[in-house]
């Protein structure tokens, strides 16, 4: 890190009276509206991007309560019901032995969810304001939670694949619990809030800001 | 651009062979069970949670075979050395917003956790689309690496006004 202290000057898009799109990084005179390669919509800043990231940050954030209090699979095995959570169905794993596995499932379903959470919304309140972290760092705060999102959904598919498979009758048969349903639902909207932010609005906190 | 169309006609032949034999197999007590991709994509199909078997269907098979179809149409054309499609942004815009939905992957690794899980009750043997499965996912992976979205739209772009 040569040069911790100040931050090397960069010229924006915006700055320079240009727009690019964010579709395939064509840049254009600042004022026009459709890319002319791709043809999508251009925008300097998406003005309404934090609202968007919040409303879809709370609404993931509410359907992971459920999702990790709630029974996410219903096993039958010769007559006896077992009901278990995220947590539980992990535990388990760890009784088989399975200590990797078990390991790639919480970090999927636990860690990365509740560190996303955490990412955006320090993303989004950073906004607007300086902040000790670089503007660089946070970029690649963004593109880490915005690649790691889809993995957190290993946990639906795998309820889906043992729901499928083990339908043995009275031997053994396993259902869904509603904590599935919900767990889906809060991954696609954490994968929404991160996409609705507009990662060009941290470049400029720190233009209005000059450290 | 001819090894990006090469693997995305390997990549729907495989999808189409995953879908349509078995996935999984599993035996205990004499009673056998088999489940196919479909089968896996029908679980939430009960009562309340019919729309996440929907949401399993699109993210499973329906998206990434859209985005091998999107990126055919608009790569083929110019590998062939002819001029774009028409509609060629518009397809190749959707499979780049498609990207982050797509999730074989992410399911291939879900079936690897419940191989683990199911493991402990029950013998399982391995169907031929699971190996299918396999395959599309490291195809995919070969073909995002192959593919510069830059040099596409470059491309396109020089393409279409000549």
């Amino acid at each position: 890190m040569e040069n911790a202290g100040s931050a090397p000057h960069y010229l924006t898009a915006r700055e320079a009276g240009l727009v690019s799109c964010t579709t395939c990084g064509r840049v254009h005179p600042a004022g026009d509206e459709i890319c002319l390669r791709c043809g999508a919509a251009l925008a300097s800043r998406d003005t309404q991007s934090l609202q968007k990231v919040w409303a879809w940050w709370l609404a993931g954030i509410i359907a992971f309560v459920p999702a990790n209090t709630y029974p996410m699979l219903r096993t039958a095995t010769l007559g006896k019901e077992t009901e278990s959570t995220l947590l539980g169905g992990i535990v388990q794993l760890l009784d088989y032995g399975s200590v990797g596995i078990a390991a790639i499932v919480f970090f999927a379903s636990i860690v990365i969810p509740a560190s996303k959470f955490v990412a955006i919304a320090y993303l989004a309140l950073g906004v607007g304001r300086p902040s000790r972290i670089s503007t660089h760092r946070r970029h690649q705060i963004y593109e880490v939670v915005e690649f790691v999102g889809r993995w957190s959904m290993i946990d639906v598919f795998v309820v889906a694949i043992l729901t499928a498979l083990v339908q043995l009758g009275s031997a053994a048969s396993i259902h869904p619990g509603i904590a599935a349903v919900s767990f889906a639902v809060s991954v696609a909207f954490t994968m929404l809030s991160a996409q609705s932010f507009d990662p060009r609005l941290i470049w400029d906190a720190d233009k209005d800001h000059p450290a | 651009m001819t090894q990006i169309v090469m693997l995305a006609i390997t990549g729907t032949i495989l999808m189409i062979t995953a879908i349509s034999f078995p996935f999984l197999t599993i035996e205990r007590l004499g009673l056998r069970q088999q489940a196919s991709v479909i089968d896996t994509v029908l679980a939430y199909s009960d009562g309340l949670m019919v729309p996440l078997s929907l949401a399993m269907a699109a993210l499973i098979v329906i998206l990434p075979l859209t985005r091998l179809a999107a990126i055919l149409y608009t790569v083929a054309p110019m590998a062939l050395g002819h001029r774009p499609a028409r509609g060629a942004a518009q397809a190749f815009r959707l499979a780049e917003h498609l990207k982050p939905w797509a999730m074989a992957e992410v399911f291939l690794v879900g079936v690897a956790v419940a191989l683990v899980k199911v493991s402990g009750l029950a013998t399982l043997s391995i169907g031929p689309s699971f190996w299918a499965f396999a395959g599309l996912v490291v195809i995919t992976v070969l073909k995002d690496n192959y593919m510069s979205s830059l040099i596409i739209w470059k491309t396109l772009e020089a393409r279409r006004i000549t």
